[in-house]
């Protein structure tokens, strides 16, 4: 473990890479792990990057990241795409976009399946990105599972999360819809080159209009596989940040974010502990019967836990 | 829960023929592994680079361009350079039968040619990762 933590903060890649591991698999040490290290976080720039299947969110990720390292920075990037509901198992492709990088120091990529875990991250994903923030990385980029409409944690997770939409997708309706579409900090309407490009990027506008707030999005016209708008974006990124950072609404997002980390370990503490219990199984066995409301039965297991349900 | 067998599946050289990788890939995922596909075209640097950052258990190596004798164990060799030795690592592809003892020398744990069902390399693998 001595070993383990010392290689991850001078940046050693097998060592971060083993870290990982242990985190990700909730393996024994992760506590102690996180512990050690996550005074040492808080220094990375953290981006999350979005958007539907197909919309091109590797290969915008891919670009990005060779704008930054020509900036000279590092860059630490979590690709997630999702595991199968039936055998569990998972084919994590967005790396085949982004292996330009693979020989390169400055850059570090990990691919993390969902594992059932719902709102487009996969579950230990903010632990993961402690481990590249404290081993050094200057900005980590979050690419979450190609999303549908609500799968909206990374906003709670990133400084800045764009959002990629394409052509083609659907009508002024769905740009209007809560969800993924109120997430963004900056979207990149990407494919640019394709039809439908123009009314997209002015239907979003539209909408923006009606958007009420003090920061409002910029938008940015992007085509990935050919390097195009690239550097507007990454400029509009950190000139998103500067302004959160001048209104002075970073303390409130690093709440939001430590908030959300919380509830994480809270939610998943006490499911652990209640479907752990012997009694488990013969509550849901007499709700099924009709004997007891679930409402009754997480009295039942918290009573058991010595917990109340705080309610009469 | 029990630890996912993480396998990298990897093309190293220059022939573009990924249809077998795919197959595979697409049958360890249907046995509940999480597996990473890198595409065609890869360097063994990149693989190995790969590998160690994604902290894989595991490689298959799939080549049908008859340069496996040297790409397989040049792999095997810069693993264990840095220090992921312990990975294991396997191949397919249109390779002679007399190709496969020296490459078992070489450090690669096992070939599976054209033919092989994909439950054998399933087995394979959940007996074999450490």
């Amino acid at each position: 473990m001595e070993d383990l933590i010392e290689g991850l903060l001078s940046g050693k890649v097998r060592s971060l890479a083993k870290a990982i591991t242990v985190v990700e698999n909730d393996q024994p040490g992760k506590r102690e792990l996180l512990k050690r290290i996550y005074s040492k976080t808080g220094n990375a720039y953290l981006l999350g990057i979005t958007g539907p299947p197909g919309a091109g969110k590797s290969t915008l990720t891919d670009k990005v990241i060779a704008n930054l390292r020509k900036q000279g920075k590092t860059v630490g990037v979590i690709a997630v795409d999702p595991s199968s509901p039936f055998s569990g198992g998972a084919i994590l492709g967005d790396r085949i976009r982004m292996q330009q990088h693979a020989l390169d120091d400055g850059v570090f990529i990990r691919s993390m399946a969902t594992r059932s875990h719902l709102g487009g991250l996969a579950k230990n994903t903010v632990d993961v990105i402690h481990l590249l923030d404290a081993s050094g990385k200057d900005v980590i980029i979050v690419e979450t599972v190609g999303v549908g409409q609500d799968e909206v944690d990374i906003v709670r997770i990133a400084q800045t999360t764009v959002v990629v939409m394409v052509p083609g997708l659907g009508d002024s309706v769905q740009i209007a819809k809560a969800g993924v579409m109120e997430i963004a900090d900056v979207f990149a309407v990407n494919k640019a080159d394709r039809d439908g490009a123009d009314k997209l990027f002015s239907e979003i506008r539209a909408m923006l209009d009606m958007v009420k707030g003090d920061i409002k999005p910029d938008i940015f016209r992007t085509v990935a596989v050919d390097d195009v708008g690239i550097d507007e974006l990454v400029q509009g990124i950190f000139a998103h940040g500067e302004r959160v950072a001048a209104s002075g609404l970073t303390e409130k997002k690093l709440a939001q974010k430590a908030e959300s980390e919380l509830r994480a370990y809270l939610v998943d503490n006490i499911m652990e502990r209640s479907t752990g219990l012997t009694l488990y199984d013969e509550v849901v066995k007499r709700i099924a019967a009709k004997e007891i409301t679930p409402m009754d039965g997480v009295e039942e297991l918290f009573s058991c836990l010595g917990m109340t349900t705080g309610e009469n | 829960m029990a630890k996912k067998i993480k396998v990298l599946v990897a093309k190293p050289g220059l022939d573009g023929h990924d249809r077998g990788a795919k197959v595979v890939s697409r049958a360890l995922r249907d046995a509940g592994m999480e597996v990473i596909y890198t595409g065609i075209r890869q360097t063994p640097e990149q693989i190995v680079a790969t590998a160690v950052q994604e902290d894989v258990d595991s490689i298959g190596l799939s080549c049908l361009s008859g340069a496996h004798n040297k790409l397989f164990p040049k792999v095997v060799s810069m693993l264990k350079e840095k220090g992921a030795g312990d990975v294991l690592v396997f191949g397919g592809g249109i390779i002679p039968d007399e190709d496969i003892p020296g490459l078992k020398d070489a450090g690669v744990s096992e070939i599976f040619l054209p033919g092989t069902s994909t439950e054998d390399t399933i087995e394979f693998i959940k007996n074999n990762v450490k």
